[in-house]
């Protein structure tokens, strides 16, 4: 320990140099993306039928989105969905296009099931009714339902028993 | 837990399991740790519940059934498990608890006293225990005593206060004189109407100055035979936490007009205006409300004679056996002022009912035993709802009754689920 008190100052010296030359790459780096940043903004302002861009729904096969469902009113009001009365959330617009499309909201509304009966529905639907691939609309549909239509413990009067803790009754 | 159905005592304690070990896990050792001592009762404390670190040495669990369901400790409010009252004569050992101050640990039962006094006394007496004891006739009697609020949990929308389910109620044999014979030899005036009683609880705010609580009765409750001033239970001394060294009990009645730690009481010349007396505390609307309404305070009334009950204590909830066995259930069935007439119970879920053995109580205001023998030829889940009837033609609901802003009188049917196979 005694023989190398130098150590310090010179790891200390390299660690400095170490620090600028990233602080100079960071510089460079953060110069390079502004650049890059600003051209796609001038390029858009320049090219506004990329209308692509300006959807959030890009990864959604045509399949499974309409054009008339990109249309039609999305308006809000109290947390809901004023056209189908379904919760404001993530997924909202896929159930719309791919659910409510068919059938009425109020078959999404009258009911409470898990993530799992759910997803029996879909499967359901698929093998009987002619509802189309979702491909990966599916998960972002199920997690909305899962979410905002998941059963409910029964309120007042009398719930179920629960946690029950089974014995063998011996005589 | 949410809030849960009173039937599931179980469902609290999967929850205290957990809690238990979450706890053991990390504050309470903690907690142990800094205050140099045990604690004790993490295994049936409430959830979301947080110690109470200054309560003195006195401990209203010991001596308590393991069962017990600690709601809260400051006061010190417990329950039992339903089974745990299986026994004619409710035992300490499974006696709830129920507290709106802080328990009198300074109890000097030597030197204790009782004042009686109030605008409808002839004059102001006071008695030694002693004089009590000698001066009158003394008389035992089985009473029943049920919490206002038994069953609360029950209710929704949630009622707030302690979230009983099933067993703050209990039938004890009380020794004690007459308190209408006390009143006759202190004399009382033609216009008393009402007695009101003032116990050494103290205030949980530590405010000597202010009452904790002070109920009562009308007169006529007050001159029944079996309305006693009390000061041995089951055979013994009061405990501590049930009233030592004297106590004023009117059975049939929420439980909460038998005034602990009875040191004075008062004859009125109107209703008792004491604390609890007044706004919702063990009142209820005049006529039916809607579910989360709120009530004025003049369509409030007192209650009085608690409403026909019973309780299923054997089997436990979640027995399992096999289709040979022939089950005997039992359990006691309660109404308050009145008597019980007939016992049922149905398998199905109310469809067809089944009429149960019952006895006639021991004395006015005791509960009743019931008991039936069930054959279970169909293996598979069953639940067991026992349902009273009194000597009015009234029922038990298996419906949770009418709501009422504090949650009192939840009387709905008893059941428990059993497993054949």
């Amino acid at each position: 320990m005694k023989n190398n008190p130098e150590s310090r100052p010179q790891s200390s010296n390299s660690n400095k140099d170490r620090l600028f030359s990233g602080l100079m790459k960071s510089v460079v780096g953060i110069v390079v993306i502004l650049f890059l940043v600003l051209g796609l903004i001038v390029f858009l302002l320049f090219k506004p039928d990329l209308s692509s861009f300006e959807s959030p729904a890009t990864k959604i096969p045509k399949t499974e989105l309409s054009e008339d469902t990109l249309e039609s009113s999305n308006e809000i009001v109290d947390g809901k969905d004023i056209e189908t009365g379904l919760i404001a959330g993530k997924g909202l617009e896929l159930v719309k296009a791919n659910c409510t499309n068919c059938h009425s909201s109020a078959l999404i509304l009258q009911n409470r099931f898990t993530r799992e009966g759910w997803h029996s529905k879909i499967v359901w639907m698929q093998q009987t009714q002619g509802l189309w691939e979702l491909g990966e609309s599916e998960s972002v549909i199920l997690d909305y339902l899962a979410e905002n239509y998941a059963p409910q413990p029964p309120q007042g009067r009398r719930i179920p028993l629960s946690g029950i803790e089974w014995y063998e009754l011996k005589d | 837990m949410t809030k849960s159905e009173i039937n599931s005592p179980k469902d609290t304690q999967n929850t205290l399991k957990d809690r238990r070990s979450f706890l053991k896990k990390s504050t309470l050792a903690t907690l142990s740790s800094l205050l140099g001592a045990d604690i004790i009762h993490a295994a049936t404390m409430p959830k979301d519940y947080i110690p109470v670190m200054l309560q003195a040495d006195f401990d209203p669990m010991k001596g308590k059934s393991d069962g017990m369901i600690i709601r809260n400790e400051k006061p010190w409010n417990v329950e039992p498990a339903p089974h745990l009252l299986n026994d004619p004569i409710t035992p300490f050992a499974s006696i709830f608890i129920r507290n709106n101050g802080l328990i009198p640990e300074d109890v000097d039962a030597a030197n204790w006293t009782l004042t009686i006094g109030g605008e409808s006394v002839v004059k102001e007496k006071t008695y030694t225990l002693e004089e009590l004891k000698k001066k009158f006739k003394s008389y035992t009697y089985q009473l029943t005593l049920e919490c206002g609020g038994n069953g609360r949990a029950g209710f929704y929308p949630p009622a707030s206060g302690n979230q009983w389910e099933e067993g703050a109620i209990y039938c004890s044999e009380w020794t004690g004189v007459r308190l209408k014979d006390v009143l006759a030899d202190v004399g009382i005036k033609s216009d008393a109407v009402y007695i009101g009683y003032y116990g050494k609880d103290k205030h949980l705010n530590g405010d000597p100055s202010k009452v904790v609580i002070s109920r009562g009765v009308p007169l006529s409750k007050a001159m029944q035979d079996e309305s006693l001033l009390a000061w041995k239970l089951n055979g013994e001394d009061i405990p501590l936490a049930h009233g030592y060294p004297l106590r004023l009990v009117c059975g049939g009645w929420p439980a909460s007009v038998s005034g602990k730690w009875l040191h004075k009481l008062v004859v009125r010349n109107q209703v008792h205006d004491g604390e609890k007396m007044m706004g919702d505390a063990y009142r209820v609307p005049k006529y039916p409300v809607t579910p989360g309404e709120k009530v004025p305070d003049e369509d409030m009334k007192i209650i009085e004679s608690m409403p026909v009950k019973s309780i299923i204590t054997y089997p436990k909830s979640g027995a399992m056996f096999g289709t040979s066995k022939k089950l005997t259930v039992q359990g006691h069935a309660w109404a308050g002022e009145h008597e019980v007439r007939e016992m049922q119970v149905t398998t199905d879920f109310g469809a067809t009912w089944r009429k149960c053995s019952l006895k006639k109580p021991v004395n006015r205001l005791a509960w009743q035993q019931w008991s039936i023998d069930l054959n279970f030829p169909q293996p598979g889940y069953y639940e067991i709802w026992a349902k009273a009837t009194d000597d009015q033609g009234i029922s038990q609901p298996m419906v949770i009754p009418g709501w009422n802003p504090k949650g009192y009188l939840n009387n709905a049917c008893h059941r428990i689920a059993v497993k054949v196979s």
